[in-house]
């Protein structure tokens, strides 16, 4: 079955395709230690980045980036046991997050329990609707359990039947797109201003500035874009998730965001959605992908109403 | 995958609402298909594979399922890899003999035509219908069948009407069970059981039928059921179903018809048959009491062969003497049973208890006798002890 080490051939698979920033929501808390283990274990130096990663964890036993990180460290370490150990802890001390449960099915696909990681997947799916890697290893461990019950229903001997999987292991905690932002305009037909006549235009307009508020870390400008009855991931509080953002904005020293390509499609004249790529760069993360914005005009403005990864 | 599996979940039928059979659960999970109910259906097959492990057609199901959520079906069955393809294609057609005998069950006013008429001492009948792949099982309902239970079978790999040893097909015809195997007195592959039946009968070997050891019985302890084309001419059941069928057989007694394909009819022409049939019989009865020789004679198709092996004229002489030899003759006749014949026409298998006195002797026979029609009249072919 799967060596501890083939999931990282297909590793990024995923990644990007998640509005992914790589959050380090608590950088404040993440000591040098904690980016020494990174750069350690990039390097292939194991034993090094378990020291680290071990300081790190001694000064902050329950930071999730460092049990995240260790947990990696001895997946590729051969670890199983200590890996599925880690893994399962965190997705019990903080259930929301996809990328443990997701791991945890890397390392049951290799050692053949499929079951097990078919179950851990779909529970990082219900946990992250949108979670372009879980769905990937998904599609595979279904068509390894498939295969198997092919195998049983011909009477085929499963242990050395064909391809082996290989699965992506998620290599940092992402967490929500925690971003940056600087807007590229759209390119468009520089026309004497059609002064607010054009619906599309406005809607662009709204996009640009949330956009340009995200790059420049002004959290209230940024919020400001979002409406009163904004959508927010998994049902949080508007409070709860204000917070966050407000962190997560702040977290990183620059953000940059842009909007590439944008289609707007009006739905009469007070709702749209704008379908883009949004390219993300900040000091701990550069990702891009496909973002739609769902929005409504109120009070004369237009504002965020709800926000999808993809289509 | 839902257009795939819907091809075979599209013939519909609705599932007995009583004690569910794997079969019946099978079933259950392609109408959950059909009505896009993709997680119900794979939720119902792995509760199936729980308790019949060894259902391997349940699993197939199971991969298509899984599979479609990785990527899209191009048929049922959708295995990937390079497999015999036989054994895929007999998990498929088991797959739609079992659908299409549950969905096209017959109505309550139909009744297969062979039955003609079962004596108060058999129970039941058993009827396999070779192109659907079942077994009906009729109750003795005042002499006329009612269907009380069907079952998947498992037959010849070459099909149907056995002519010779080891051309691996099943017999067509009219037999009885006439035996009963426990499995503690047989080796795994029969399973549960065995009922051996009466192949071949005096028609066969007339027909110079050869080959023997037909029976009914079960399959392996790691199968749960064999495609609906892999004996070698036996009657093939999935264990249980092959417990619940031993509960409706008596040796020596239930009837076991093998068709084709069964000819359904309705009560009043097998009535009509049926009273055609008792006019006949009664009058070769009177006719033979009354010590009316050529009448009695009259009877018999020129063709007719006894157990003997003598010619008609050997045979009407001989009867000629030993009637004209009694100053006195009773008949009476019980417990008659009237099956037609499979795939042969006008032709008739009569059974029954013969009560015969007369001046010089008197017995008590079981006696079998086939009856064709020729020109109009029903006739004696065949006459035989029972």
């Amino acid at each position: 079955m799967h060596k501890p080490a083939a999931p990282y051939a297909r590793l990024r698979r995923g990644l990007t395709a998640l509005c992914a920033a790589a959050l380090c929501s608590a950088l404040a808390a993440r000591g040098d230690d904690l980016q020494d283990a990174s750069k350690f274990l990039k390097a292939g130096q194991h034993a090094q980045a378990l020291e680290r990663v071990n300081k790190a964890l001694k000064a902050k036993p329950r930071d999730p980036q460092a049990r995240f990180l260790k947990g990696i460290i001895v997946t590729e370490q051969g670890n199983s046991k200590e890996a599925i150990e880690i893994f399962t802890r965190l997705t019990q001390d903080y259930p929301e997050l996809p990328e443990p449960y997701n791991n945890l099915a890397v390392i049951y696909a290799s050692q053949g329990q499929y079951e097990k990681a078919r179950a851990a997947l779909e529970q990082s799916i219900r946990t992250h609707p949108s979670y372009a890697t879980a769905y990937e290893n998904l599609g595979d461990v279904y068509a390894k359990l498939a295969s198997q019950a092919y195998d049983k229903a011909l009477q085929l001997d499963s242990s050395n039947s064909g391809a082996k999987n290989k699965l992506s292991l998620v290599r940092e905690l992402v967490r929500e797109p925690t971003v940056v932002a600087v807007v590229k305009e759209p390119s468009k037909p520089k026309e004497p201003a059609k002064p607010a006549a054009d619906p599309n235009a406005e809607v662009l307009k709204a996009v640009n500035g949330w956009a340009e508020a995200w790059s420049k870390k002004d959290a209230n400008a940024y919020l400001s874009y979002y409406a009163g009855d904004f959508k927010t991931p998994g049902g949080e509080a508007r409070p709860a998730w204000e917070k966050t953002r407000r962190e997560r904005i702040a977290a990183p020293k620059s953000i940059e965001v842009k909007v590439d390509s944008p289609k707007v499609t009006l739905r009469g004249s007070n709702e749209a959605s704008v379908t883009f790529r949004q390219d993300y760069r900040s000091d701990k993360l550069t990702s891009s992908n496909t973002k739609t914005l769902e929005l409504v005009k109120a009070d004369g403005r237009w504002q965020i109403r709800e926000e999808k990864a993809g289509r | 995958m839902r257009r795939v599996l819907l091809s075979l979940a599209a013939l519909g039928f609705a599932v007995a609402a009583a004690a569910a059979t794997p079969e019946d659960r099978l079933s259950a999970v392609f109408e959950a298909i059909e009505a896009n109910r993709v997680d119900e259906a794979l939720k119902r097959v792995d509760a199936l594979l729980r308790d019949y492990p060894n259902f391997r057609l349940a699993y197939l199901v199971r991969g298509d399922l899984l599979l479609a959520r990785s990527r899209p079906l191009l048929t049922f069955g959708n295995v990937v890899k390079t497999v015999p393809q036989d054994r895929i294609e007999g998990l498929r057609e088991e797959a739609l003999a079992r659908l299409r005998a549950m969905r096209s069950r017959p109505s309550e006013d139909r009744l297969p035509r062979y039955v003609l008429q079962l004596h108060p001492g058999q129970k039941h009948v058993l009827v396999v219908d070779s192109r659907r792949s079942r077994l009906y099982v009729f109750g003795n309902d005042q002499g006329r069948p009612r269907l009380v239970a069907d079952f998947y079978v498992t037959l010849g790999k070459n099909g149907v009407e056995k002519t010779r040893e080891g051309d691996q097909k099943t017999p067509i015809g009219v037999y009885h069970v006439t035996g009963n195997l426990p499995r503690s007195k047989l080796t795994d592959f029969y399973g549960a059981g065995a009922f051996p039946i009466n192949y071949p009968n005096e028609w066969d070997r007339r027909r110079g039928r050869k080959g023997h050891g037909i029976w009914l019985h079960g399959v392996p302890a790691e199968l749960y059921s064999r495609p609906p084309r892999a004996s070698d001419g036996c009657l093939v059941f999935a264990n249980p179903d092959l417990e619940s069928i031993g509960r409706y057989v008596q040796v020596g007694t239930t009837p076991v018809i093998i068709a084709d394909a069964i000819e359904w009819s309705d009560a009043a022409s097998v009535d009509a048959e049926r009273r055609s049939l008792n006019a006949a019989l009664e009058q070769w009865r009177a006719d033979w009491q009354g010590r009316d020789t050529e009448r009695y004679l009259g009877h018999y198709s020129q063709r007719f062969g006894a157990g003997g092996g003598q010619d008609y004229a050997a045979w009407a002489a001989h009867k000629r003497a030993v009637n004209a030899a009694k100053s006195w003759i009773k008949i009476e006749l019980s417990r008659v049973a009237m099956f037609r014949y499979p795939r042969e026409g006008d032709f008739v298998v009569v059974s029954f208890e013969q009560d015969y006195r007369s001046s010089t002797l008197s017995n008590t026979v079981r006696k079998r006798q086939y009856w064709i029609k020729e020109e109009g009249r029903w006739k004696i072919l065949y006459e035989g002890a029972g």
